[in-house]
């Protein structure tokens, strides 16, 4: 029953990180400003620094397999971004990077499996259960959003715009929530009626894979 | 990029800050401190000493003199300082901790903000595999956060300062990595912390407050990245201020009645030395008020957030063995003394 048409492969990742790196680009101000209520106001320009320097790497690098891409991917966000963010987005592409290890070319299934394994890595990282008001708010619904859409059939672009709804509501729900773990949580009550900046750029990595993966099976979008 | 309209700083290009006021800082100190720019680490000039512990730190600059203004002769061997109020990255982490290790292991004195944690973690399991002695001390010591399960946890404040101070001098007397550890964990567990903010600061890259105080307000529990307090209240007098700071500090601290302590008083950067001292005073009264004496006491900028207005007290229980590291020779480019 699962899509097992379309492949993703060094191209259609790379697209991916094109399209994430743009996003953060774009919105490096607003993710800033998110981290200037309540944070300590480096999540856009960090970011930005961060996938400016994948892009570059990815582009430098000829290789094709998903595996070790996504493994340069991670490093080279854990060197540059710093913060709480480098370790946590370093640690997803790694994470995804020992999931896809050297199979080639990932199927619908691959690619959710290598974000759920992702996934784990940041919770596990930093700690972070769902509900703390952090990028996992986001995160988890998305990958739980791809997986039920993919098992009852559906195929990756569908389960990804599904992913990308399940992000954004997970992020505009962290709004509400008291933060208790990253420097929002020394706010306490604080916290609360804003949005967490964490979860507004994993939102925008979900929505990067909509415009990049969703379509365009072997990333000839 | 020119600095925007709104910001008077002294900057070339924002994003090029850091490096540039690093570049500065070893020009100024040149036999105390090196800056290894490949690896974006500042370093002890005469480092690494034979047989002895290395002492490193890092963390978001911003802070100064924190970290970097305490690398030399009785204090850090190393400090890794990320971008304005941002963790450094493992690689420079790692690069410090083999720049002050000479055989001996290295202790990592780490302030207890999740993205320092983290990249502190990282860069130590990147050590230990390629077979340094690691030890890592979380310092945790600011009283205005709640240190309950489902927290990030008390933030590291003013006793980072000490923790350098003390157990740099271990280190510097050749004592064994896991007693500098020890001096470490004990300076943690008796000392407390509690800042009060009376205006924001402006991070060179943001270009502007990272928030904004209504007239007459200020901010309780302060940490040190400029961000919000715990609470915003009205001002109040000085009196009044060092009156609340103090209990908050002793009521969590809990000294041994008549103890002798180390009073510490770091302005957050922007406050003049005249208004630190006259909150020194009331500080000084309201300790002897509730009965520990001063013993020590060092009034200044330690730990700060760029140009923001206000202080933090830091108040460590001290024993003899404490006292004697504290009075120990020191020789770096922000604290100097007996050398």
């Amino acid at each position: 029953m699962t899509d097992t048409s379309t492949t993703i492969d060094g191209r259609a990742l790379r697209t991916w990180l094109h399209e994430f790196g743009l996003r953060v680009a774009e919105n490096s101000d607003h993710l800033t400003a998110l981290d200037s209520e309540i944070g300590d106001a480096d999540h856009g320009s960090n970011m930005h620094r961060g996938m400016a320097a994948v892009v570059a790497a990815i582009d430098a690098d000829a290789g094709t397999e998903p595996g070790p891409l996504l493994k340069l991917v991670g490093r080279t966000l854990v060197s540059t971004v710093g913060g709480a963010a480098g370790p946590l987005y370093g640690t997803l592409f790694l994470r995804m990077a020992a999931a896809a290890g050297d199979a080639g070319p990932l199927d619908a299934a691959g690619f959710a499996k290598a974000l759920r394994a992702g996934l784990e890595g940041v919770a596990a990282r930093g700690r972070t259960e769902i509900g703390d008001k952090t990028m996992v708010d986001a995160l988890a619904p998305a990958v739980d959003a791809l997986e039920a859409r993919l098992a009852s059939g559906a195929p990756l672009d569908t389960a990804l715009a599904a992913a990308a709804a399940a992000a954004a509501a997970g992020r505009d729900d962290t709004a509400g929530r008291v933060a208790r773990k990253g420097r929002a949580s020394y706010l306490g009550e604080r916290s609360i009626g804003h949005q967490d900046p964490g979860s507004a750029s994993a939102t925008l990595l979900v929505e990067a894979a909509v415009a990049a993966l969703g379509t365009g099976a072997d990333g000839q979008a | 990029m020119l600095p925007t309209a709104t910001m008077r700083k002294f900057l070339n290009d924002p994003g090029e800050a850091v490096r540039d006021s690093l570049v500065g800082l070893a020009a100024a100190h040149p036999g105390v401190l090196r800056y290894d720019t490949a690896n974006g680490i500042v370093v002890r000039a005469d480092g690494p000493v034979p047989g002895k512990v290395g002492v490193i730190s890092g963390g978001g600059s911003g802070c100064e003199p924190l970290h970097t203004g305490f690398v030399g002769h009785g204090m850090l061997d190393a400090a890794a300082p990320g971008q304005v109020f941002s963790s450094p990255v493992p690689d420079q982490i790692l690069a410090a901790t083999h720049a002050a290790d000479a055989g001996a292991g290295v202790l990592h004195v780490v302030k207890n903000f999740p993205g320092e944690v983290m990249n502190f973690e990282m860069a130590a399991e990147l050590a230990a595999i390629d077979g340094a002695a690691v030890e890592t001390v979380v310092v945790n010591d600011d009283v205005a956060v709640l240190d309950t399960p489902g927290t990030a946890g008390r933030r590291g404040l003013g006793a980072t300062v000490l923790v350098e101070k003390l157990a740099g001098a271990a280190a510097e007397r050749g004592q064994a990595l896991d007693v500098v550890a020890g001096v470490a964990r004990r300076v943690v567990h008796r000392a407390r912390s509690f800042g009060v903010g009376l205006s924001s600061c402006t991070p060179p890259v943001a270009g502007r407050p990272i928030f904004t105080l209504p007239d007459g307000e200020i901010e309780l529990g302060i940490g040190i990245s400029g961000e919000p307090g715990r609470r915003r209240v009205p001002m109040r007098s000085a009196r009044e201020l060092a009156a609340l700071i103090v209990s908050e500090v002793l009521t969590d601290l809990a000294p041994t009645p008549g103890a002798p302590v180390l009073a510490m008083l770091s302005g957050m950067g922007g406050t003049p030395s005249s208004e630190l001292h006259l909150l020194y005073g009331e500080v000084d009264r309201c300790l002897r008020d509730a009965g520990v004496e001063p013993v020590r006491r060092i009034v200044g900028n330690f730990i700060t957030s760029l140009e923001q207005s206000g202080a933090a007290l830091t108040v460590l229980e001290l024993d003899d063995e404490l006292i004697s590291l504290w009075d120990a020779p020191v020789h770096t480019a922000a604290l100097r003394w007996g050398m």
